[in-house]
């Protein structure tokens, strides 16, 4: 049998930052494009405010709904710290893309301690990775629920999805009323990445 | 791939249910099953559905309906299993007359239970069929299947999903329902009625049964050799093992099994002439490979294998490589597990439990998450309804030898679940403690599901609701009330007042789930001037309070309205409405 290598995606953040919901219109894009779709996630005592992962995956036939570590092309990280705590499922060269929000563990509150200055550089000593301010783009378009559909925007220059098949997806997981909210929060991520990616490209002077 | 349909397996297995004519399903909510009812409720009005106050009464409809005639299904968690281990026993027996499936949702990795305990293992103490799916598209058509195979040879089936099955989602072809016959009920006392004379007669006959499924799990399509290009290395997998093996070893033979009981022999023993080395990967006990080894054929198996915990695929490709290579390197940083939530109405009632420094028995739910610090303040928790029974044995135990005065915990839905019979017995053997409801108006952890106490029905219905308060009254406690948990003096009081008197008491924290609530009242915030640090407010572990820069935060994204057991356990009045 003829085998391709999926692309793996792993979306990582906090339980409550609408990750599962990006998953299901990641997956559902694929689909529109054709592609055999796996996905995974845990629900139940795993969200309630814990580190929450989701697994997406698609080829022409997937096997496993889990990524086996060191094979995601790219890690979308809702939060700078579970970043960290999921780089490992990485290939080599993989890319991370990071939304600039923090929320402090419990883990350290509890004992009154600070969120850790230095997550940020630890990320770039690791590996590539891209950081976004989600938040702002979503009270640019008016909608602080818009994080996740901005953060797909900006994984998606990245992806050979068709814009078509990410419009078809936010629309069948969104309700009618956000729609627009979403779609344009989509654009404005997605627009912010490929600035970003020009940057990066362009000769330092 | 655009006319398939993206399910997750617990999707799946509700739409194989409507697929192939199911016309009742039942079940207790508990992850990672808790979906396939849901869906059926939500999606499949053919589906007469229902939740019931446990498994063991989830399981006894279900049987009901399928002794009236109908197609129908229970479906539950591993552990809710043992709760209707009673009348799935004697099913066995009795055989069906509608299909009956059984479907147990288990947790290997134990992501949100107890234990991680292999239900293929009712199967066979049980001696009835079990089914394993190994994505969606399976979890469907084995719903068909096992309904066929519950009619043909009279006997409930077991379908085993685990939680990365019944949470991960692939691709399903959607299909038509099939309309079935309702079958007559006709009178069966010989059947139906398991006195010991007729119970005898029956066991022969679930011998005889357990025979001939033996030959159907040979010739069954589902059971299937896949000769791959590497025939040096055969892999017998079933259930999400096997995606995993393939996922590893694409070229390599595999037996695929999907009836794990009882196992085809005469295919097995085939499959190993045809490979030079032999693998079992499944997941938790090493059910496939006792079999296979009681037929004397050499397997590797749970000697490398891990027994505990999930498997995932890079653990797999480890336990097959001789030299183990090490496990990627993580980076050192603070957990995050789950927490009570901003606003959650357990906060104040443990808070209060911790300040009295009282025993506290646990029990499963939510609430559990208060054993973590800063709060702490648990001290069993052991299984559904068990706080009653634990705190009533460690007060006949400690009685005049432990100072802290013992109180259980529990909540509402676990209450009416099996915390009843315990109060009962705490009141018939003269026991003196306080029975806590934590009260928040739902089946929170598992999603929110409606229960007896809400007076909704799974469909939302309305329906008669639970009185706790004259429950009590009823099973012989006199001294009742019910408590504001974000009243946190009022918590203490209540408490300390109970906990005081030589007499059984109950106390109802009733407010309902923040995640529920209506977001009314305002949030809160820290005036920094004000705050000196001192670090009372962090001790709530409320996840939308922080520390920075030598002062508490409180994170207005985070913070829940209405909520202020802040600002009332602070002592300089440092925490202002927004």
């Amino acid at each position: 049998m003829k085998r391709n290598r999926p692309t793996n995606i792993l979306i990582c953040g906090v339980g409550g930052q609408g990750i599962l919901l990006a998953s299901e219109v990641l997956a559902l894009a694929a689909i529109e494009d054709g592609w055999d779709v796996k996905k995974s996630e845990v629900h139940g005592m795993a969200q309630r405010g814990g580190s929450v992962v989701s697994h997406i995956r698609f080829a022409e036939q997937v096997f496993s709904p889990l990524i086996p570590q060191g094979e995601a092309d790219f890690l979308l990280s809702f939060e700078e710290m579970e970043t960290l705590r999921w780089m490992h499922y990485l290939k080599k060269g993989g890319l991370s893309l990071v939304n600039l929000q923090r929320i402090v563990p419990l883990s350290l509150s509890a004992r009154g301690e600070s969120y850790p200055e230095d997550i940020r550089e630890r990320i770039r000593v690791r590996g590539k990775a891209v950081f976004f301010d989600g938040l702002k783009i979503a009270r640019k378009v008016g909608h602080l629920r818009t994080v996740n559909i901005a953060l797909l925007g900006s994984l998606s220059p990245y992806l050979t999805l068709s814009l078509e098949s990410w419009r078809r997806a936010i629309q069948a997981r969104i309700p009618a009323k956000a729609l627009e909210v979403n779609l344009e929060a989509f654009q404005a991520g997605r627009v912010l990445a490929q600035d970003l990616g020009k940057e990066a490209q362009a000769p330092t002077s | 791939m655009r006319n398939k349909l993206l399910l997750s397996g617990n999707q799946a297995l509700a739409y194989g249910a409507w697929e192939f004519g199911a016309k009742f399903a039942s079940a207790y909510p508990g992850t990672p099953s808790t979906e396939i009812l849901e869906e059926i409720g939500t999606h499949y009005p053919e589906i007469e559905a229902q939740w019931s106050p446990n498994e063991k009464v989830a399981f006894e409809v279900a049987m009901g309906a399928s002794i009236g005639g109908l197609r129908s299904l229970v479906a539950m968690k591993h552990v809710g299993l043992n709760v209707a281990a009673d009348p799935l026993f004697t099913s066995s027996y009795t055989g069906v007359n509608g299909g009956f499936v059984i479907i147990s949702a288990d947790d290997p990795g134990m992501h949100s239970s107890q234990n991680e305990q292999d239900n293929r293992n009712y199967a066979k103490f049980a001696k009835i069929p079990c089914l394993e799916p190994s994505d969606s598209q399976e979890a469907k058509d084995f719903v068909g299947l096992a309904f066929s195979i519950s009619e043909e040879f009279d006997t409930p089936v077991l379908i085993r999903s685990t939680t990365r099955l019944s949470h991960s989602k692939s691709l399903v072809r959607p299909g038509k329902r099939e309309e079935v016959e309702d079958k007559p009920y006709i009178k069966d006392i010989k059947k139906w009625v398991v006195i010991p004379a007729h119970a005898r007669s029956l066991h022969i006959q679930v011998e005889e049964r357990l025979r001939r499924l033996g030959d159907f799990s040979e010739g069954a399509e589902v059971n299937r050799i896949e000769l791959g290009e590497d025939k040096s290395l055969g892999i017998i997998a079933s259930g999400i093992s096997y995606q995993y093996a393939k996922e590893i070893f694409p070229q390599a033979s595999f037996l695929k099994l999907s009836i794990v009981h009882p196992l085809p022999k005469k295919l097995i023993a085939k499959f190993s002439q045809m490979v030079d080395k032999l693998w079992v990967v499944e997941e938790n006990d090493p059910f496939i490979e006792e079999g296979v080894r009681a037929m004397g054929i050499e397997i590797t198996g749970k000697e490398r294998v891990p027994t505990c915990g999930e498997l995932n695929p890079e653990l797999l490709k480890r336990a097959f490589e001789k030299e183990k290579s090490s496990p990627t390197k993580q980076e050192d940083l603070p957990p995050r597990p789950p927490a009570l939530c901003p606003g959650c109405s357990h906060r104040g009632f443990y808070y209060g439990v911790k300040k009295l420094g009282l025993t506290a028995t646990g029990d499963i739910g939510c609430y559990t998450l208060a054993v973590l610090p800063p709060l702490s303040a648990l001290d069993t928790c052991v299984c559904m309804g068990a706080s009653v029974g634990n705190a009533l044995g460690m007060e006949k135990a400690l009685k005049g030898r432990h100072k802290s005065p013992i109180i259980a915990t529990i909540g509402d839905s676990t209450f009416i679940h099996s915390g009843i019979t315990g109060l009962i017995d705490v009141v018939y053997n003269k026991g003196e403690i306080t029975l806590c409801i934590l009260d928040n108006e739902s089946t929170a952890m598992t999603g929110h599901q409606d229960h007896p106490g809400t007076g909704k029905t799974l469909r939302g219905e309305t329906t008669k609701r639970l009185d706790y308060i004259k429950l009590a009254q009823a099973i012989g406690i006199e001294r009742v009330r019910v408590v504001d948990p974000y009243d946190l003096s009022a918590v203490i009081e209540a408490l300390k007042e109970e906990t005081e008197v030589l007499e059984p008491s109950v106390i109802i924290f009733r407010r309902i789930c923040a995640l529920i609530a209506k977001r009314e009242g305002k949030i809160h915030k820290v005036n920094p001037d004000k705050c000196i640090d001192c670090g009372q407010c962090l001790e709530l572990g409320c996840p939308a309070i922080y520390h920075k820069d030598g002062k508490a935060v409180i994170d207005s994204f985070l913070c829940m309205p209405g909520c202020n057991m802040c600002q009332q356990v602070c002592e300089v009045g440092a925490i202002e409405e927004e």
